[in-house]
């Protein structure tokens, strides 16, 4: 667990549209990444093509290459179901399924992996994730109640939950925090701090703030105009990033005397 | 203490409306209404009509009331629930490949096929049934019979002509499945793709993901869909008539030219030469298919009903 991901001159493309354009990146294993900039940059779009999110959109593709701990994300052959059972999600909005209950919720991923598992494991998982998740103490007694009678915060870390429970390696988060009050922005804060121990962490967020204090790197992603493509613009430790950036561009955009 | 007068509430606890509201709130109103009044006054009519076959004392029917519409009520449901077991999965299929599966473009066209195939009268159906279906499954009966025959449901003998409860079952589920496609790929269109990414995310393939996130979304559609056919189902009158001569009894065989008629095609078939007693006889038979129809949507409201705070409407 806690894997390495190596992006070289990564190029993404909407059909015709080149959103981001020649991004390399290393992530160290078990670190947490937090991606930055302003809206439209392609943050979104680069971090869905780190678990093949993105060529789910009609049109959309993906060239240069990307590796995890050096397998090739994209080489031919790779299954992205696979890819996604690799390298887990978490949206920015909160999405339990409404159908289903917080138990079933968390298992879900389980039950496509392996359908076989026992009650008794089930049962484990479903306390380790929503314990790991900083949950558990608040629904252990409404397990079997449905997930989206939960808080938003709540359901938020129950997609947490739901995303660790199948053990990824990597855990993606797209402004995990952005539908959320201080509070529950606080407990998830925390909660990234502990899963940092077990996973490799990239977060998109527009929280200043929040990138500081969570995050052990920071890229800076900007675009020079609309109809350009978002290209990173540099990466370093989020203390770098956030005292002597080496770029002017990083320097307003940190500092808030952005455009 | 002094009673001094009391005050009242100041109207402005009230919110204040406007006139489109309540036009609007006025009318809905109204419409509503409207519907109960008129299935009353339905009810009402068909009670009052059926009354004197109900207390009649066997001078028309020898064998009572209830014989007469038992193998009636049993060939509606029978047929019915044929054409829904074939029909359903059918259309819940085709609806997952426009909505899930197609190109746009294929996509497009299928739909305009299935809403072009839904406004076909049921006149047409019946006449493909006798002309084309009926004919063309002689052989398929027999081989049913032969294989098959140890199962009550195929036990024949088998029909030369083809004019048994199956084909009409079959015709009637071509009928009815582009109803349901039509509703349930409205609703399968409507699954929230924050949900279908959610199972994506979780590394759900396009099959598990529309079983996590489209097919739960969708059921109340899937049953709707299916509520809709049964009722054209239970109903259908022309394309029953046609393809069934009914002998009245009560069979589970579905292969044979012994059959029951559904009670809407009997009373296609006899309400023209009918008078008298007899027009109330056939008058209560169709009480009897207002209360099945009834009975079928409660049903269905409460399968719909029972988990719905699952259903993401919360
Ligand atoms: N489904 C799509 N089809 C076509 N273009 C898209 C699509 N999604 C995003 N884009 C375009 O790609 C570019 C990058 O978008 P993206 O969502 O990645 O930005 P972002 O950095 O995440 O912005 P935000 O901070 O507002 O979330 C934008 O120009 C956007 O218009
Ligand atoms: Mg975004």
């Amino acid at each position: 667990m806690g894997k390495s991901i190596d992006a070289k001159e990564l190029n993404i493309y909407y059909s015709s549209f080149l959103a981001v354009e020649g991004v390399t990146m290393k992530i160290q294993p078990k670190t947490v990444t937090a991606l930055i900039g302003p809206s439209g940059c392609g943050k979104s779009t680069f971090l869905r093509s780190i678990n093949r999110m993105h060529e789910n959109i009609p049109g959309a593709r993906v060239e240069g290459r990307l590796e995890l701990d050096g397998q090739d994300l994209y080489g031919p052959g790779v299954d992205p179901v696979g890819v996604r059972r690799q390298i887990g999600m978490v949206f920015q909005r909160p999405n339990p399924f409404p159908t289903m209950s917080i138990y079933d919720n968390v298992i879900a991923g389980m039950r496509l992996n392996n359908r076989k598992a026992g009650k008794t494991s089930f049962d484990d998982t479903v306390e380790r994730s929503l314990r790991g998740a900083n949950l558990w103490e608040e629904v252990k007694d409404r397990l079997e109640k449905p997930g989206s009678g939960l808080s938003g915060g709540q359901q938020q870390r129950l997609c947490i939950a739901r995303a660790i429970a199948v053990q990824p390696d990597v855990l993606l988060m797209d402004e995990p925090c952005s539908a959320l009050d201080p509070i529950s922005t606080l407990a998830i804060e925390d909660l990234i701090n502990e899963l940092k121990n077990e996973y490799t962490i990239v977060i998109v967020t527009h929280n200043m703030q929040q990138a500081a204090r969570v995050s052990d790197f920071t890229g800076f992603f900007n675009i020079e105009g609309t109809g350009k493509p978002g290209k990173l613009v540099e990466m370093d430790e989020t203390k770098t990033i956030f005292s002597q950036p080496r770029q002017k561009a990083t320097e307003d955009y940190v500092s808030g005397r952005f455009g | 203490m002094t009673t001094t007068e009391v005050k009242p509430e100041p109207k402005a606890a009230k919110p204040v409306e406007q006139l489109g509201d309540r036009i609007f709130a006025g009318s809905a109103k109204g419409a509503g209404i409207l519907i109960l009044v008129v299935l009353a006054g339905v009810a009402a009519f068909l009670l009052a009509e059926s009354l004197p076959a109900i207390t009649d004392s066997g001078s028309e029917l020898p064998e009572g009331l209830t014989a007469y519409i038992a193998p009636l009520v049993f060939g509606t449901v029978v047929s019915a629930v044929i054409a829904l077991v074939i029909a359903t999965p059918l259309a819940v299929a085709v609806a997952l490949f426009i909505s899930h599966y197609a190109p746009r473009r294929l996509a497009q066209t299928l739909s305009y096929i299935v809403d072009l195939l839904a406004a076909v009268p049921s006149i047409v159906y019946g006449l493909w049934g006798i002309g084309v279906l009926a004919p063309a499954t002689v052989g398929f009966l027999e081989w049913l019979n032969t294989y098959l025959g140890w199962i009550p449901l195929f036990a024949g003998p088998p029909s030369v002509t083809g004019r048994t409860m199956l084909v009409v079952g079959v015709v009637l589920a071509v009928m009815i499945m582009p109803i349901i496609t039509a509703v349930a790929r409205e609703v399968f269109l409507q699954a929230p793709k924050l949900h279908e990414e959610a199972a994506l995310a979780l590394g759900a393939t396009r099959w598990e993901m529309i079983r996590l996130a489209v097919l739960p979304f969708g059921r109340s559609g899937i049953i709707s869909g299916a509520m809709l056919g049964l009722g054209r189902a239970l109903g259908e009158t022309m394309a029953v008539a046609i393809v069934l001569s009914g002998t009245g009894v009560v069979t589970f065989n579905l292969i044979s030219s012994e059959n029951p008629l559904t009670i809407a095609g009997n009373i296609a078939l006899q309400f023209p030469e009918a008078s008298g007693l007899t027009v109330n006889i056939l008058i209560a038979s169709g009480l009897v298919l207002f209360v099945i129809t009834l009975l079928v949507n409660m049903l269905a409201r409460y399968i719909v009903e029972r988990r719905r705070d699952f259903s993401g409407a919360n």
